[in-house]
């Protein structure tokens, strides 16, 4: 009970609880305004939460995310344009709601059911992360090798379309985890002699600039496209959900069940979470006919998928240090600059400090219902804000921030480059989540295999002897050979 | 490394390996649907957007060249104006977001995050 007094302590505390109103009301702008996302809210956090305690650091994102993630609802609606990418998967249904009149329902139903889902997601954390925790104590070298490789693999084969495009960008996210000397050998690779390539690429600008610059460019590009706002009154926008929730519990569970599982596999988050939520609900309507026409359904179920996924994307985070999502990937940096390591022991080294992170989660889920209700009214005067100041206020930003880390100009290469890259790369339809998992995951990939190899003196099925590690290698070369086989099969028909 | 079976080179060069299989596979699907060697986005045919993201780029390079030797408030005021009225602001918006915005980040970075941004020409008149 002292552990969880001391989390109480922590939370409740007068500048914890000013930190979380303030990332509360950055993180429903951020998300209300297309072309800005949750993950950039993130990386924009970042620099600022630097030099917070580990408690408050962590809530400010936690709570911001949350709020982006449904505040992107808002524009869907009123603009048909997602306020951010979580929300593509029903902004046509939520905006043709809107010109039927029924604009208050969805966004009502995109507020109580992100409610939903985000409580449902950080139920299940709660009770699933120590309890993982306890089996990865015993986890060896071989168990962390599988992990990484299993996630490294879903995020390429199960996330996307295209998956020899994620492996190309995976691979380049695990090269640029090569660069320096934090390396099993300690051994300069790829430095040029220069001692800035030595110490290795620091990640936060290089997501700075994946997340926040190639943002940013995009959206510059569309700069001479007006917004369009849809007329329509919002009154009491809680009007009509009871009948909601007693016509469709089946669908708030089901998008709050695959979503949570959905963030926790590594590589795809909120919005691949949305995209699959919707299509199942689809799939098992009873009127599959009246989605796409403005039908709630849809967006209950996958508004509840995408707030649950972003707490099920901190399991992985938590208890092996591989992440579920892109927020996830950069918090890992976060918390191992904070010295809240993630594995399995830190629920016995920092319990105090991850018991203050759940309530924060339950905290920010039940914030968002007020705080939601705010943003919908001023929806209006959030989506009037020019671009044109904005969007070089963020770069000017972004600067800042990238150059804080290490207090080095060349941060702001880095941040302009992989800006580009990112960029570049999302244009021509290689997905960047796999580059960002490879960059977190590179080292600990080389270094259990290599540590795996010296053990096992070489001997390949020495990977596959251990129980855990077996069953988990094994689901690793599923995760690959199925797509493919069931390729082969089509093309073989 | 001598003495050792898996060495420094031998993560990279599995990557080098995977990339060029991947490489040579995307070259053979782009040969068969006879895509175009290279596309430009829909914008760079639009002036305005095609000169606002030249602009973005140009100033984020002039302020890592700049930064050190003029200091940061300067180059920040500098470049906000310069990206602001690439995108269409007007010079009453532009002056004042410029000066306010770059004066806010100085006490939000400088001040409280004690982040030491680099004063540059102005270091006499440093506070």
């Amino acid at each position: 009970m002292g552990v969880l007094a001391q989390a109480f302590a922590l939370v409740f505390d007068p500048y914890v609880l000013w930190v979380i109103l303030a990332s509360a009301a950055f993180g429903l702008f951020v998300g209300a305004v297309p072309g800005l996302t949750a993950t950039m809210a993130t990386a924009l956090l970042v620099p600022v939460t630097f030099f917070m305690p580990p408690v408050p650091a962590i809530a400010s994102i936690v709570t911001a995310t949350a709020m982006a993630i449904f505040a992107g609802d808002i524009p869907s609606c009123l603009l048909r344009m997602p306020g951010t990418p979580a929300s593509a998967a029903y902004t046509d249904e939520a905006y043709a709601l809107t010109k039927k009149g029924e604009g208050e329902l969805a966004l009502g139903a995109g507020l109580v059911f992100s409610v939903i889902g985000g409580l449902f997601g950080t139920a299940v954390l709660i009770a699933a992360a120590p309890a993982l925790a306890e089996v990865a104590l015993k986890f060896s070298s071989f168990e962390y090798f599988w992990l990484v490789v299993l996630g490294l693999f879903s995020a390429v084969f199960l996330a996307h379309a295209n998956p020899l495009k994620g492996i190309v960008s995976l691979l380049f996210g695990l090269l640029v985890s090569a660069i320096g000397l934090d390396n099993p050998a300690g051994f300069p690779r790829f430095t040029f002699g220069n001692a800035e390539l030595a110490g290795g690429f620091t990640l936060i600008p290089i997501m700075i600039g994946m997340f926040a610059v190639s943002e940013i460019i995009r959206n510059i590009g569309s700069i001479d496209e007006p917004w369009e706002m849809a007329q329509t009154k919002i009154g009491n926008v809680f009007r009509g959900m009871w009948t909601l929730t007693k016509r469709y519990p089946i669908q708030a569970l089901r998008g709050s069940v695959l979503g949570t599982a959905i963030g926790a596999l590594p590589g795809a988050g909120a919005d691949i979470a949305a995209w699959m939520s919707y299509a199942m609900s689809k799939r098992f309507s009873k009127e599959p006919e009246k989605f796409g026409t403005g039908h709630i359904e849809g967006i209950i179920e996958a508004g509840a998928s995408n707030n649950s996924a972003l707490a099920g994307a901190w399991i992985p985070a938590l208890v092996f240090g591989i992440p579920g999502d892109s927020i996830t990937a950069i918090v890992i940096g976060v918390l191992y600059i904070k010295g809240l390591n993630p594995g399995p022991t830190i629920f016995m080294n920092n319990a105090a400090s991850i018991y203050a992170i759940f309530l924060v989660f339950i905290l920010a889920n039940l914030l968002m219902l007020p705080l939601g209700i705010a943003a919908i009214k001023c929806a209006k005067q959030m989506l009037r804000a020019p671009r044109e100041v904005l969007m070089p206020v963020i770069l000017l930003f972004c600067v800042v921030g990238s150059f804080a880390i290490n207090n080095s100009i060349f941060g702001v290469v880095l941040m302009l480059a992989f800006g580009l890259v990112a960029y570049v790369m999302e244009e021509n339809g290689f997905p960047v989540a796999p580059a960002i998992l490879g960059m977190v995951l590179g080292a600990m990939l080389e270094e259990n295999f290599i540590s795996s190899m010296i053990k096992a003196d070489g001997r390949i099925f020495a990977f596959f002897e251990r129980p855990i590690a077996g069953s988990l290698g094994i689901l690793a070369l599923a995760v690959v050979s199925v797509p493919l086989l069931r390729r082969l099969y089509r093309a073989a028909r | 490394m001598p003495g050792q079976k898996f060495g420094p080179a031998w993560f990279p060069g599995l990557i080098a390996i995977g990339l060029a299989i991947c490489g040579a596979l995307l070259v053979r699907a782009g040969l068969r649907e006879h895509a175009p060697l290279f596309a430009m986005p829909q914008w760079m045919q639009r002036q305005r957007p095609r000169r606002a993201v030249a602009m973005v780029l140009a100033g984020l390079v002039a302020y890592i060249l700049l930064a050190d030797a003029l200091g940061f408030h300067i180059t920040g005021v500098l470049i906000l104006a310069v990206w602001m009225r690439a995108l269409g602001a007007s010079w009453r918006v532009t002056a004042l977001v410029a000066v306010v915005a770059t004066v806010v980040i100085h006490f939000a970075f400088y001040r409280v995050l004690r982040v030491p941004l680099p004063w540059g020409v102005l270091e006499r008149w440093a506070f």
